[in-house]
């Protein structure tokens, strides 16, 4: 880790990896709910400024595992994480390690759109306020405007900032909440299966939005979509019962995986 | 479906086709039963619509006479040399003078009494004792009217009063009756002359305790309830809010938060009278705080309080989903600030209902009142929550309690007095959950 160098913006779409460093190395990541283990040790590496998809059957992990990244599961009772996960060299399960600040750079999308019962403009100024991100108003409406710019969502409500958030449409509420995890300025994004509450309209538009935000931003995403594994993911990676079966770029995972069950999954014989 | 499915028994494939038109007898019993079914429900709402209205026109009926008192017009010669002697005009000898006797020799020169004892103390039956009183705060409140004959309206004596307002029959016996057959033929004269009629009763929401019916008011009783509502807001709300978040957000499921949880249920259902007697135990002989005052009164409230409003408060963070925390969380609010920020704002208006139904109850509550002393006979305002007061049930008890007949219509009066202050309440909280209530 200590060869990170800042890499150029110059990734393609649907790239090979490899001219890409790894931004989070996790080696033998162990969840436990109580006496259950959920997942058996797994080891992944996630690159910088590409997205990366998790897909498995339901059950299979990869959602426990998307939310150790943010150590989310910090707040589940009887959860416990075993491994290490590092994030450019440190090591988040560290005692040191201020979770608050771990959740500022490694944001997070949850699957139903879940704005703030509070205006728009609330909804994404709530992040940078509470960091103390912005000085003064104007620096906080920039913040805004370029958030809701980049999370396309700025023409549609420039005008009505003051009007509630959850009287947006689904697709319009999950790219609020992106807006909202973007501006805090975090490095990676999770996003767990941001799309399966929206129609394929509005999935088309988050999709196209994903790919945009793999400019500047890591993106981890879970999805139960093989279609949109290949369509937004340069990497992918295959969970089943608790074990990372299979991870490498996505046009070979999908077109000549290594592992069986891979195969299996993925030709929809079984999840 | 064919052979493959499970097979069909012989009864299941023999049965005719149903029928959709209602001439079974199977059906038509089966919607006598439904029919009888709604018909109970409606006969038990009527069943309780039936005593709430004739509690509320009794109580209406009852207590409305209660808003008037008889009021006798009387012109008194208000005489410098009586009112302030060496023409001193200051408050001391304005409150100390003797204005019982302005009024009798006014009295008696309405009515035409002369100097027999027996007729003028007939007469004098006919004024109020507290008549002195109504006086005294004209002459105060304006001196220049010192030396000058003026008309002043003045409370009759309950006797009196119930006379005119017909609650006492004229037909008795005079033996048998509190006005003589002399005093009836004054009152009836000054009636004619229009100088005795029913006037609206301020004296009843104002004045202090007093044992002459005409002279009694709620003004005490109220101050004090109020003072001991905002004891239990400022100790039950914050009290209760604190406890239920910890309960709720910090700590850890185990035998102990089990055993915490089952107490609040079980301090929600102790009688009452038992918050009195360690409101008596704790406040009164330990602490040795003062007896009647609203601060403790209040604090006993509170205690009878808190369980609602953990509970409340409990089940309205309970209702937050989890989502809105996961959202705070994820963009990195500390637990605090998910907390302080998004639970609470979205709990409160669950909160603050059911602290208002707490309280609506805490101010209906009278046994505990009764064993802190806040049984008492208060004449004055209590300056502050320190100082001796009744409250609005304990108030209704004590004039329930008395024998005059002029009290039985205060005691309705007080009744729907403390019932529109329940209700004012209630609606609030109705109206607090409409307004904010948020489905998600």
């Amino acid at each position: 880790m200590n060869t990170v160098a800042i890499k150029p913006v110059a990734a393609t779409a649907g790239a090979a990896s490899g001219n890409h460093a790894p931004k989070v190395v996790s080696q033998g990541v162990k969840v436990f709910y109580g006496e259950k283990e959920a997942l058996h040790g797994v080891d992944l590496d996630i690159n910088e400024r590409e997205v990366t998809a998790l897909i498995g059957p339901s059950g299979c992990g990869k959602s426990t595992y998307l939310r150790c990244l943010n150590r989310m599961n910090d707040v589940v009772e009887g959860c416990r994480v075993e491994g290490s996960i590092k994030i450019d060299g440190d090591d988040i399960y560290d005692r040191r390690i201020d979770v608050v600040q771990l959740r500022a750079r490694v944001g997070m999308v949850f699957q139903k759109p879940n704005p703030f019962p509070k205006s728009i403009y609330e909804n994404v100024a709530y992040g940078p306020r509470i960091h103390g991100i912005a000085q003064g108003k104007n620096e906080l409406d920039e913040i805004v405007e370029s958030s809701l710019t980049r999370a396309g969502l700025w023409k549609e409500v420039k005008d009505r900032l003051d009007k509630p958030g959850t009287g947006l449409s689904g697709g319009q509420q999950q790219r609020l909440c992106i807006a909202r995890a973007i501006a805090v300025s975090p490095e990676v994004i999770l996003m767990d299966e941001p799309c399966s509450a929206l129609d394929p309209i509005a999935t088309a538009r988050i999709e196209e939005l994903i790919d945009e935000l793999r400019e500047n931003y890591t993106i981890v995403i879970v999805t139960h979509s093989m279609q949109q594994a290949a369509r937004v993911s340069q990497r992918t990676a295959f969970f089943h019962l608790g074990d990372l079966v299979e991870y490498g770029d996505t046009s070979q995972i999908f077109t000549n995986p290594k592992e069986e069950r891979t195969q299996a999954y993925i030709t929809g014989r079984f999840g | 479906m064919t052979d493959s499915a499970l097979p069909m028994t012989a009864a299941m494939a023999n049965r005719a086709p149903r029928k959709l038109v209602l001439n079974e007898k199977r059906v038509r019993s089966r919607y006598a039963a439904e029919r009888r079914f709604r018909a109970y429900g409606i006969a038990a709402i009527a069943f309780g619509l039936f005593f709430l209205a004739w509690l509320f026109v009794t109580l209406v009926v009852q207590g409305y006479g209660a808003l008037q008192q008889s009021k006798m017009r009387l012109d008194v010669n208000l005489d410098a040399a009586t009112l302030a002697p060496g023409g001193k005009v200051d408050d001391t000898t304005l409150r100390a003078a003797d204005y019982t006797a302005l009024l009798r020799t006014a009295l008696r020169d309405t009515l035409g009494v002369g100097s027999d004892r027996a007729q003028r103390r007939e007469a004098y039956a006919l004024l109020s004792n507290g008549a002195d009183n109504e006086l005294r705060r004209i002459v105060m409140a304006d001196p220049t009217l010192i030396g000058k004959t003026v008309p002043v309206w003045v409370s009759a004596s309950a006797d009196v009063d119930t006379l005119i307002k017909g609650q006492i029959a004229r037909d008795l016996p005079e033996n048998q009756r509190r006005l003589k057959d002399r005093q009836i033929a004054w009152v009836d004269k000054l009636v004619a002359d229009n100088r005795l009629k029913k006037r609206f009763n301020g004296a009843l929401f104002v004045n202090g305790a007093s044992s002459d019916p005409e002279q009694a008011g709620m003004g005490v009783a109220i101050i004090g309830s109020m003072y001991m509502m905002l004891v239990v807001l400022l100790t039950a709300l914050p009290v209760g809010v604190a406890a239920a978040v910890y309960l709720e957000e910090f700590a850890a499921r185990n035998r102990w938060t089990d055993l915490i949880e089952v107490n609040i249920n079980n301090l929600a259902a102790v009688p009452s009278i038992v918050f009195g007697l360690l409101g008596l135990a704790i406040f009164l002989n330990f602490f040795g705080m003062p007896r009647s005052a609203p601060v403790v009164g209040g604090l006993v409230l509170s205690l009878m309080t808190l369980p609602v409003v953990i509970i409340a408060t409990r089940a309205s963070i309970k209702a937050v989903p989890p989502s809105i925390r996961e959202a705070a969380l994820g963009v990195g609010a500390s637990k605090m600030q998910v907390i302080t920020h998004h639970v609470l704002p979205l709990a409160l208006p669950g909160i603050l209902t059911g602290t208002i139904i707490g309280m609506a109850r805490a101010l209906g509550e009278t046994a505990p009142l009764l064993l802190i002393g806040m049984v008492a006979f208060v004449v004055a305002y209590p300056a502050t929550p320190f100082d001796p007061a009744t409250a609005l049930p304990v108030q209704i008890y004590m004039w329930a309690g008395a024998p005059e007949r002029s009290f039985v219509e205060r005691t309705s009066a007080a009744i729907l007095i403390l019932l529109a202050f329940l209700i004012v309440m209630n609606a609030a909280a109705v109206l607090l959950r409409r307004r904010f209530e948020r489905r998600w």
